[in-house]
């Protein structure tokens, strides 16, 4: 009977969850692939021009699932650490760490692509909207947890003290967003808004989910080699590791 | 609750014994706020309007001056650690040491936001609605600051660090802070903003000492 119930907390071992990853990481490579691709030429091909904005609408397929994964990341992340404070597993830490360069590289990527799509939209390159701000706000959040993990020499503090940052954070998250909503519509200045884009073709929104699933597996292959990378800094001094084919060479 | 008192009377007399500390946030304060009129112009209509914005903004800087202050002297010579064994709570003895960080540094600028509000040709409504605002907020900025100050203790370059990790977070204090005199001018009326930023400072009085705590924890591991 207890047999057959799986041991998840097996996985939470760094030794055993090291060949998993290794396992998993190709598959997620292929499917991002797969999804990146199809994403790639439905919004290059098949999408329709848009009326109003031309051709340069198409950086929404890089833009928004960036932005989503931007903000999807900083909550898995937060989940993670506090399961590491929660359980005082250590592989739950190094999925934090792993993740956090990850998550703010897609910050970046959307502030950045925002800015491209915004200069011919708007004919700024950045104005003083809501969503633009929390975004870098979440971008600045992303750089103190690196910072402070980087910090820390030692690597189970770095991961609580990380931990706690991170919670913090993602209260804090909700609370920064609606206040620089409400920021934003007192000083309501230029005239601009993103919330009445028109409705939008059934063909462009299927373009964008499917990039968003092609930067979700990205996203999971780069943290897991990025967690593989982290498990044989961090015990280098164990027996497992030296035995290891790829140590060993 | 005698422990949370007298942990506040020996920080404040800790800091009486050391003036200088206290005064040079003070006098940060003083001077940052004055050197805005230099490099924008000493237009009154301009200046009037950025007023808020730019004290609210120093009284930022200047409560991160104190904060890796608030539990490095203590690190250093134990008292810390005696405080985490003390039967006591720990959450409380933070709150006091929160309390009293905020009455050296934020109680301060507080009282001399009008003062420095006169520079900005502020009328003597919106000086009050400064005042209030700052009275609401700047607790919470010793709360929130308390919060990096534990997480970056004992760390290389913790000063820099910590106004990486705590600036951020002052976002929602700074756009409510500020906006409630900017809506008192506007003519829209600062209660909402006010009222926001109490309900912020009673969720961060009852959340930031117990994170405060773990963080303290952790860093004495």
């Amino acid at each position: 009977m207890s047999n057959k119930i799986v041991n998840w907390f097996k996985y939470a071992s760094p030794q055993s969850f090291y060949p998993v990853a290794g396992k998993m990481i190709p598959w997620f490579w292929v499917l991002a692939a797969i999804f990146g691709v199809t994403g790639l030429w439905i919004s290059f091909f098949v999408a329709p021009t848009d009326a109003t904005q031309g051709e340069g609408y198409r950086i929404i397929f890089i833009h928004v699932p960036a932005a989503w994964m931007s903000m999807f990341i900083y909550v898995v992340m937060a989940t993670w650490a506090g399961l590491g404070l929660a359980l005082n597993t250590r592989l739950s830490g190094m999925m934090a760490q792993a993740l956090a360069p990850t998550g703010a590289i897609m910050a970046f990527l959307s502030l950045w692509t925002g800015a491209f799509w915004g200069k011919p939209m708007w004919g700024a390159w950045w104005v003083w909207d809501a969503r633009l701000t929390s975004a870098l706000i979440l971008f600045f959040l992303y750089i103190g947890f690196i910072a402070l993990q980087a910090a820390i020499d030692d690597a189970r503090r770095a991961d609580k003290a990380g931990a706690i940052l991170a919670l913090v954070g993602v209260v804090n998250v909700p609370i920064i967003y609606f206040s620089v909503k409400w920021w934003n519509t007192l000083h309501q200045g230029a005239s601009v808004s993103i919330n009445k884009a028109p409705a939008m073709a059934t063909t462009m929104l299927w373009g964008m989910l499917i990039m968003a699933l092609a930067f979700w597996m990205y996203s999971i292959a780069v943290a897991l080699t990025r967690v593989r990378a982290i498990i044989l800094e961090r015990e280098a001094h164990t027996e497992w590791v030296k035995e290891l084919s790829e140590v060993k060479q | 609750m005698s422990a949370v008192f007298a942990i506040i009377r020996r920080d404040l007399l800790l800091a009486m014994r050391r003036k200088s500390e206290v005064l040079t946030a003070l006098f940060f304060f003083i001077i940052v706020v004055s050197l805005f009129p230099l490099g924008i112009g000493p237009e009154p209509a301009l200046l009037r309007k950025i007023a808020p914005g730019i004290l609210w903004v120093a009284a930022l800087l200047a409560t991160m001056l104190g904060l890796a202050r608030l539990f490095a002297p203590d690190h250093a010579d134990g008292t810390l650690e005696q405080m985490v064994l003390s039967p006591t709570p720990l959450g409380l003895l933070i709150a006091g040491k929160i309390a009293a960080h905020w009455i050296t540094t934020g109680l301060p600028l507080v009282l001399l936001a009008p003062v420095l509000g006169i520079q900005f040709d502020l009328d003597s409504g919106a000086q009050g609605i400064l005042v209030v605002s700052l009275l609401l907020g700047t607790p919470l900025l010793s709360l929130i600051g308390a919060i990096g100050a534990a997480l970056t203790l004992g760390l290389r370059g913790g000063g820099v660090l910590l106004s990486l990790l705590v600036l951020p977070l002052y976002v929602p204090t700074l756009i409510f802070g500020a906006g409630a005199v900017e809506a008192y001018i506007s003519g829209t009326g600062a209660g909402g903003h006010l009222s926001l930023l109490a309900a912020l400072l009673v969720l961060g009085g009852f959340f930031a000492p117990w994170a405060t705590t773990a963080a303290l924890r952790i860093a004495l591991e």
